[in-house]
């Protein structure tokens, strides 16, 4: 009876190439120990021969340690017993690794955490001999399960060491300027770069899919004066637009009045103009009639103007040299008295 | 009796059979020694093996990258700077009988390489400037132009190794060194450097004050700067105000001149008439009532007051 449960069992997972029962076993009295016996290996035979891969992973196979085949996702047999071992590997997955601080409880709004041993990931020198503080994430999958297993004892711990040596080099050949403003980009790129290159030197089976520069600034103690110089190129930018302002206001205005006096120059020069030729017309018909009769006009036009200049004038005196004094002019206004020497 | 014979025959069976059949992972490789003697060559194919069973003892050592990591140390460079460098190698068994023979474990594997790779770390750090183990290349730094012109002098000297190449030095010498322990050197690599911490007060310091020399320089040049525009300011002013009064007083002399031509062709027709018309003009407008006119009985005028005349 034991004899055709035991071997029925190989052909129950199909496995053809499963090892041969050793020997018999020891007799069991009961048929109940059997029964038990039997359900107990059935259950150690399912334990062993069966296994599941999850979607995101594939299943490495050993059969006595050596590697015999890899397995996708869904349900696998496998000789039992520990002949054959699986690992997981998860090659579909993105895994990240952070340095220079932790995520402690990812959320919609994630904590982070900075120990000690962190801040020291984070300081590095820079090109300039500075020192700064850079902080990064880096996101990767196994893309060579064999690999990531076999070649390498530790490959996380060694895809952190390789990833800080990488950062370092990056940001040592930047200035802190660079590093922590315009230089972002590149050193995270390059960064990269040099990560995939140390990767496929040491075959961990990685592929590095990116790498990003977190929160980078100046050491602690050094951060005020980083902020001042913030503020002084603002101050400066105040500066020049106040001045451009006064700028603004000021010569407009002055074009504006430098126009007017122009404009006004050409009234002026009209003026002088329109003037002068009516003066030069009104002489010209004067003269036309003068040259007619010189000596009478000429006379006529000194009485005329006399003749109405006199009466305007107040004070008159009349000198007569043989008279030898002065004889007051009879005023048209006024009285003899008002009339002092 | 017999079946507890056939018993005591199966179990012996299976003891003997599980001394003698032995697996090797893909991760370890093995060597077998009988009386503490080696017997053939490592093992390193993965998968079931066969040996002598009770008389022959292995050895499993591991195939794979182990790791190693360096003192973390401090370390004056060339140019007596002290810093702290941590370097991290990995390494491997090349040869396990050797390893074996030579440093029996993996603990006395990695005090050798302790001895060995501090050891060229040390050498190769004292005999290279600070900036030559921060720098791998003479890339040109790139600047703003707020930052123009600042920056430590002796960030601007060349370097003529690199860290890439001190690493490499470091790994070739310290790689000579290793086959004698069976081990192969695979990689060194500078991990972290740091200032120790008195000169990396220092080295904050003149951080510092590099940024207050930037920010003094950018608050000067922004009065420097709105100075220049004020004098532009006032450059401007003038020359609008200048040039608006040149062109009035070339209008006005234009029109001046031309004003003097009308009158001198009118006029130089008669010039005495012109004096005489002239004259009894502006003696009509230029006297005003409070004038005293001192006339003599001579003027033509009242040369008639005294007699009718002939």
């Amino acid at each position: 009876m034991a004899h055709e449960v035991w071997r029925q069992r190989p052909i129950d997972i199909g496995g053809g190439g499963g090892p041969r029962w050793p020997g018999g076993m020891p007799r069991v009295p009961a048929a109940a120990l059997k029964a038990v016996a039997g359900i107990v290996g059935l259950l150690i035979l399912l334990f062993t021969g069966y296994y599941q891969i999850e979607p995101d992973a594939v299943g490495v196979v050993q059969r006595f340690g050596g590697y015999v085949r890899t397995t996708d996702p869904g349900p696998h047999l496998k000789i039992p017993f520990g002949v054959e071992t699986v690992t997981k590997v998860p090659v579909q997955r993105q895994l990240k690794e952070e340095f220079g601080f932790e995520t402690t409880s990812p959320d919609v709004r994630s904590r982070f955490q900075t120990t000690p041993e962190q801040a020291q990931e984070a300081l590095m020198l820079t090109g300039d001999l500075n020192v700064a503080v850079v902080e990064w994430i880096v996101q990767y999958r196994i893309r060579d399960p064999k690999l990531w297993l076999f070649h390498l004892r530790e490959p996380r711990q060694t895809f952190r060491d390789m990833s800080e040596a990488a950062m370092r080099k990056v940001v040592g050949d930047h200035s802190v300027d660079e590093v922590l403003t315009i230089g972002r980009e590149a050193i995270a790129l390059q960064a990269r770069e040099e990560l995939q290159r140390l990767c496929d030197l040491y075959k961990n089976g990685i592929e590095v899919q990116q790498l990003v520069l977190q929160d980078v600034n100046p050491p602690d103690p050094v951060k005020p004066a980083f902020n001042e110089v913030n503020q002084a190129i603002q101050e400066k930018e105040r500066a020049i637009n106040e001045a451009w302002a006064e700028y603004n206001k000021a010569v407009p205005r002055a074009k504006g009045e430098a126009e007017q006096a122009v404009r006004a120059a050409e009234g002026y020069a009209l003026e002088r103009v329109n003037n002068a030729e009516g003066d030069a017309k009104r002489f010209d018909a004067v003269y036309e009639e003068y040259r007619k009769a010189p000596g009478v006009t000429k006379k006529r036009i000194y009485l005329e103007t006399l003749g109405e200049l006199l009466p305007r004038l107040k004070k008159k005196v009349i000198l007569d040299e043989k008279a030898r004094g002065i004889l007051p002019f009879l005023p048209l206004e006024g009285k003899a008295g008002e009339l002092k020497p | 009796m017999t079946s507890t014979l056939r018993a005591a025959a199966v179990v012996l069976g299976l003891v003997i059979l599980y001394a003698s059949v032995y697996t090797v992972s893909e991760t370890e490789q093995v060597i077998v020694t009988q009386f503490g003697k080696p017997v053939g060559g490592p093992i390193t194919a993965a998968g079931l093996h066969v040996k002598v069973p009770f008389i022959q003892t292995l050895h499993r050592f591991d195939k794979r990258w182990l790791e190693f990591d360096g003192d973390p140390n401090q370390i004056p460079t060339k140019d007596k700077k002290y810093i702290w460098v941590e370097t991290y190698a990995r390494w491997r068994i090349a040869d396990p009988l050797r390893f074996y023979q030579a440093v029996t474990d993996e603990r006395g594997g990695q005090s050798r390489l302790d001895d060995v790779v501090d050891g060229q770390t040390r050498n190769a750090v004292a005999s290279y400037d600070l900036i030559e183990i921060v720098r791998s290349s003479n890339r040109p730094f790139q600047v703003t132009e707020e930052l123009e012109g600042i920056g430590s002098a002796e960030a601007l000297t060349k370097i003529e190794v690199g860290r890439e190449k001190i690493a490499q030095v470091i790994l070739k010498k310290a790689a000579e060194i290793t086959p004698q322990f069976g081990i192969e050197l695979e990689d060194v690599r500078f991990k972290r450097l740091n200032y120790i911490d008195t000169v990396q007060q220092k080295v904050f310091e003149r951080m510092i004050s590099e940024r207050r020399r930037i920010a003094e320089r950018s608050r000067s040049e922004g009065q420097g700067r709105a100075a220049e525009i004020r004098g532009q300011k006032e450059r401007d002013i003038l020359a609008a105000t200048s040039v608006g009064y040149r062109s009035a007083q070339e209008l006005k002399g234009e029109a001046d001149a031309k004003a003097t031509a009308i009158y001198a062709r009118a006029y130089g027709k008669d010039p005495p008439l012109y004096e005489f018309l002239k004259s009894m003009e502006t003696l009509k407008a230029g006297l005003d009532p409070e004038t005293w006119l001192i006339l003599s009985t001579d003027t033509e005028l009242l040369k008639y007051l005294k007699s009718p005349g002939p």
